[in-house]
C-alpha cells in the first residue's frame, strides 16, 4: 500500500521565489516573521523522502484559456514542462517527471466513484505548481528529486467548485492511493492563497484573521472549511484568495486525523498573504 | 446561518466576480491575451497592435481600452486579471502597475498599502 508521509498547504504566488531567495542568507533568528517556517517545511518534507508529490494548483492562463474550463484535470503525462506564461519559460526550472502508473491508478478508480475528471495526458503547468516546488526542493534545482501528479482546478471562472466538492475529490483520492500496490511514499501538497484579490477597487484586500484561523481549521476543522460557499470564499479571501478551497484536495487526501508539523504565515508577499502548514497522518 | 443570510456574489464590496457573464463578455479579449504566451505572438502584437486585435475580434471598446492601456476599463469589459498582466508582461511593465490602476492608487501607494499589510478587510 502507498504511504502518505506528508501533507502540505502552500502559497504559489511567484514572488514567493525571490522572498525566500531574500531570507535564504540571513540567520533564522533574523529573517521576517513567518519566513522560517517556509524553509522548515522543505527541510521536513525532503527528511520523509516522497517519490511523488500530488501537487493540486491552478493553471493561470498558461495551459488552459477560457476556451476549455475543465473543472478539475488530472496529468496522466511522462513529464509536464514549465509553460511561458507570457514573459518567457525559465531556464532554470526543470521539466518534471511524472508518474502515470499512479496517475491512472486515481483514474481508474475515482471516476467511476462519481468525479468525472479530465485526464491530460500533454501538459505543460505554470507558478501554480512550480512556484510551491522551488520553495520546498529547492529554487534552481538540478533537476527535481520527485515525480509529480498535478491536479489542476478551475479556480477562476465562476462557478468553481465549491470547498465541499474539493473535500469529497480529495477523499476519493485517499480511497484510491489504499489500494496502490506498491510502497510508494506520497507527498500531498495543496497550493494557492491565501488572501490576495488582483482586481477591482478593493484589489489589495488582506485578511489576516481568515488566514490565520485557515491555517489552523485546515488541520484541526476541515468540515468547517468545507462548508463555506464561494463567494464566501471570495468575500473573505479575495477574489483571488478564493483559490484556497484548493487546499481542501489536499486536506481531504489525508487521513480525517492529522497531526500538525509546522505552521507559518507573513505579509505581504507581494499582494498575497503568504502561508504554510504541514501535516502528517495520525 | 441560514441560506438567506449568508453572503452572495453581489454582497462582496470592491469585486467583480469572473462569472459566466464576465466571460462571455471577455472572450475575445482574454483569448487575445493568452495568446502572448508565445514569443512569436508577442513579437506580432508589438510589431502592429492594430492587426493583433483584429485578428481576435475585440470590441470597439475593447480596442480602445487596449490602446490606452486602461487596466481597469479592459476588467469592466470581461478582461480576467490573469490574462491582462500576459498584456502588461508583453510591454514590460510589471503586475503592481496593473493592480495598482485597478484601484485609483499610484503605484507607490499602492505598494506602501501593501507593504503596511494590505487592504484592511474591514475597509
Amino acid at each position: 500500500m502507498a504511504e502518505i508521509v506528508a501533507g502540505i498547504g502552500i502559497s504559489h504566488v511567484p514572488a514567493l521565489t525571490p522572498f525566500l531567495a531574500s531570507q535564504e542568507p540571513l540567520d533564522p533568528a533574523e529573517r521576517v516573521s513567518g519566513a522560517q517556517a517556509f524553509f522548515e517545511a522543505g527541510e521536513w518534507l525532503r527528511e520523509q523522502k516522497p517519490d511523488v508529490v500530488i501537487a493540486v494548483y491552478n493553471d493561470h492562463g498558461a495551459e488552459m484559456s477560457f476556451a476549455l474550463v475543465p473543472t478539475f484535470v488530472i496529468g496522466a503525462a511522462e513529464e509536464y514542462p514549465p509553460a511561458d506564461e507570457g514573459g518567457g519559460v525559465d531556464p532554470t526550472i526543470p521539466t518534471f517527471p511524472g508518474d502515470p502508473d499512479l496517475s491512472w491508478h486515481i483514474i481508474d478508480r475515482v471516476i467511476p466513484e462519481g468525479f468525472d475528471l479530465t485526464v491530460a495526458q500533454q501538459m505543460s503547468v505554470d507558478h501554480g505548481l512550480w512556484t510551491p516546488m522551488r520553495a520546498l526542493f529547492g529554487a534552481k534545482p538540478a533537476e527535481w528529486p520527485v515525480r509529480v501528479v498535478p491536479i489542476a482546478v478551475n479556480v477562476v471562472q465562476q462557478p468553481t467548485p465549491s470547498a465541499r466538492r474539493c473535500y469529497e475529490l480529495g477523499q476519493a483520492i485517499g480511497r484510491a492511493l489504499q489500494s496502490y500496490p506498491d510502497g510508494t511514499r506520497i507527498a500531498v501538497v495543496g497550493t494557492g492563497g491565501m488572501s490576495h484579490q488582483l482586481q477591482g477597487p478593493r484589489a489589495g484586500h488582506i485578511n489576516e484573521e481568515f488566514d490565520r484561523g485557515f491555517l489552523s481549521k485546515i488541520v484541526h476543522s476541515p468540515e468547517e472549511l468545507a462548508d463555506l460557499t464561494n463567494a464566501e470564499y471570495i468575500h473573505f479571501a479575495g477574489s483571488e484568495g478564493a483559490e484556497l478551497v484548493m487546499w481542501l484536495v489536499m486536506r481531504g487526501i489525508m487521513n480525517p486525523d492529522v497531526d500538525e508539523v509546522l505552521s507559518g504565515y507573513h505579509v505581504p508577499v507581494s499582494s498575497t498573504g503568504a502561508g504554510v502548514v504541514a501535516m502528517t497522518n495520525r | 446561518m441560514s441560506e438567506s443570510e449568508r453572503i452572495g456574489f453581489s454582497d462582496i464590496p470592491g469585486t467583480l466576480v469572473f462569472d459566466g457573464r464576465r466571460s462571455r463578455q471577455g472572450l475575445a479579449l482574454n483569448l487575445m491575451s493568452a495568446a502572448l504566451n508565445s514569443e512569436a505572438e508577442r513579437e506580432s502584437f508589438r510589431a502592429d497592435e492594430e492587426a493583433f486585435m483584429e485578428r481576435f475580434r475585440l470590441t470597439e471598446d475593447q480596442r480602445a481600452a487596449v490602446r490606452t492601456r486602461d487596466w481597469k476599463r479592459m476588467l469592466e469589459l470581461g478582461g480576467n486579471v490573469y490574462f491582462l498582466v500576459k498584456i502588461a508582461v508583453a510591454d514590460g511593465r510589471n503586475v503592481p502597475e496593473v493592480v495598482a490602476a485597478m484601484t485609483g492608487q499610484t503605484v507607490e501607494e499602492y505598494i506602501d498599502m501593501m507593504r503596511a499589510g494590505g487592504r484592511n478587510p474591514n475597509g
